[in-house]
């Protein structure tokens, strides 16, 4: 059916002046074959495609609107659903740029806490991504091995924030809880059967004929356009280049790892594949370095400007009581100023510009979010390759919604 | 680091540049509008900033130059981030477009434009891309109201 003829919530840039005898086809928002909720407009040849228009936004909920209208600490369960997949790292990106605005210092058991569990965050994230791509694929096993393990993870961060997946657990100055007793005992179980599923997966995934055919030189993009195109994180390390946050401008606890940086060949399917593979593993040995690092001590900071006094002081005491009240009814008391502050997130650079005019509510709050700026590469990476390949290589470039459309 | 890059930015690019200052570690130019794309070419082909992050706008109603467009670069081999802002006022807020510099300016200024309504010179392709056809109003400027309501958009033949 011919574009012209459906009631379509965008204008496409194609469908008019389509090259003789092409054909302009609609895939999305809702394809049950692509995770995410994207439209894909593709003029084809048969099977070839020639140009495409990407359209994201069907999932704009106003987030930057809303946070203009809300304390400091309110913002928090909302940035758990940007990257719903690793909502942890969305928390400590966001707590890290506000502490940076009100010149707070973390405190040692917090910063190696959050840099463990950034960790174990990308873990799920790339094991959530590369699942998906493959189960579109068939790859029904690979699929079932590495979502089972990612529920083992998802649940036991249950155990430690309450919520399986939006956790809600940064705290600006802190977290909202210290680990519960044998939680890092459990940890390294499930690491060790993480190492058991995947690497069954190598095993049916890594020299597999069909894998490497629908895998290898597709969606091929090379260092200099993926750095013109804003790329970061693992479609830009899967092109050679090691770039990366968490070696180049180390945060957090990163400067005091060992840790490589996995990088690909060609930045085809086959490389995004096994440059998330093999973050995996090296997130997998920070995570054991991080749980023997890990020191005793307070986790949340000595500051009466964002953190929240102990209950029973608040029941106790006048001062505690209003302060207490204060915080929920006022908000943190952010200083006048502005910041960019940007972590390594699964998917790339997350960064988070925040302007303060002082006072408890932010008076504007931007997302840098890399699955935006990857859905303007995505036509370079799709144009001139098969229909059937646009599946596996928006799968490789594994877009969040929530993040993306904000 | 910063601190040696401030200097040779400043020397180079003052007074063309304008005011320049570290902010948590983000060197932070303050530009006229018609500095802004020459400024960015020379950070990418003299300077090696290699990416362009981020397109966003800052709006302060009571100001004269309302719009405050704020550009976000990253440099690779030296890694430092720069914050290009310029001002432009409500009647004609325009500014030049980075496309013919970066690849991934004309998606970003797409946002930028839906959500504040700035004009990037250059870009002739301003479609919306969060919202929609048939949007009225630019959702992050301070007078549009948080439950304004969206008027219904008409059934549409392509």
């Amino acid at each position: 059916m011919d574009i012209a003829t459906i009631a379509n919530p965008i204008r496409s840039s194609l469908g008019r002046d389509s090259a003789e005898g092409s054909v302009v086809v609609n895939i999305g928002p809702s394809h049950p074959a692509t995770h995410g909720t994207v439209q894909i407009v593709a003029e084809l040849d048969g099977e070839k495609v020639l140009r495409t228009d990407v359209h994201c936004g069907y999932l704009h909920r106003g987030f930057e609107k809303e946070c203009e209208d809300h304390t400091w600490h309110n913002l928090i369960p909302y940035v758990d659903r940007l990257n719903y997949v690793s909502p942890l790292i969305n928390d400590f990106a966001y707590c890290d740029a506000v502490e940076r605005l009100m010149a707070i210092e973390i405190t040692p058991r917090c910063r190696y806490l959050r840099t463990l569990l950034s960790e174990y965050s990308r873990v799920v994230d790339h094991l959530t991504c590369v699942a998906a791509a493959l189960m579109e694929m068939g790859a029904m096993t690979a699929f079932l091995y590495l979502v089972m393990v990612r529920d083992y993870m998802y649940e036991h961060l249950a155990a430690l924030t309450g919520a399986r997946v939006t956790h809600s657990y940064g705290r600006i100055g802190g977290l909202a809880r210290d680990l519960p007793d044998g939680w890092l005992v459990r940890l390294e179980e499930i690491l060790v059967q993480y190492e058991e599923f995947v690497a069954r997966v190598h095993a049916l995934v890594d020299r597999n004929r069909i894998f490497i055919d629908r895998l290898r030189s597709v969606g091929t993009i090379t260092t200099a356009e993926a750095l013109s195109l804003g790329c970061t994180g693992p479609l830009l390390r899967s092109t050679g280049a090691p770039i990366d946050l968490r070696k180049d401008a180390p945060y957090l606890a990163y400067a005091e790892l060992d840790f490589d940086v996995p990088v690909g060949i060609q930045g085809d399917n086959y490389d995004r594949y096994y440059v998330r593979m093999r973050e995996m593993d090296e997130s997998v040995y920070m995570i054991r370095q991080l749980a023997q690092m890990l020191p005793a001590g307070p986790i949340n900071v000595d500051d009466r400007r964002c953190t929240f006094p102990e209950k029973t002081l608040v029941y106790g005491q006048i001062e505690s009581l209003i302060n207490h009240f204060k915080l929920v009814m006022e908000g943190p008391s952010v200083p006048r100023g502005e910041v960019y502050c940007a972590h390594e997130a699964p998917n790339g650079e997350l960064g988070f510009y925040l302007v303060s005019t002082g006072g408890g509510t932010p008076y504007k709050v931007h997302v840098r979010s890399p699955s935006f700026v990857h859905m303007g590469a995505a036509s370079r990476m799709l144009d001139g390759g098969q229909l059937a390949d646009i599946v596996p290589t928006f799968g490789s470039i594994n877009m969040i919604g929530g993040e993306c459309d904000r | 680091m910063a601190a040696n890059d401030l200097g040779t930015l400043q020397r180079e690019l003052v007074p063309a540049a304008g005011p320049a200052s570290v902010s948590h570690g983000t060197i932070v130019l303050v530009l006229a509008p018609g500095e802004l794309a020459t400024t960015a070419r020379r950070l990418r082909d003299e300077f090696g900033f290699d990416i362009l992050l981020d397109v966003t706008a800052v709006d302060w109603p009571n100001d004269e130059l309302r719009f405050e467009v704020v550009h976000h670069f990253y440099s690779t081999a030296h890694r430092v981030r720069v914050r290009l802002k310029t001002r432009v006022g409500a009647a004609e807020p325009v500014v030049d477009s980075l496309g013919a510099l970066y690849g991934s300016a004309a998606y970003m200024e797409r946002e930028c434009h839906d959500m504040y309504g700035i004009g990037f010179r250059g870009n002739r392709d301003l479609r919306p891309i969060l919202l929609y056809e048939g949007f009225e109003g630019h959702p992050l400027r301070k007078d549009y109201p948080k439950l304004r309501e969206q008027p219904l958009v008409a059934y549409r033949e392509g």
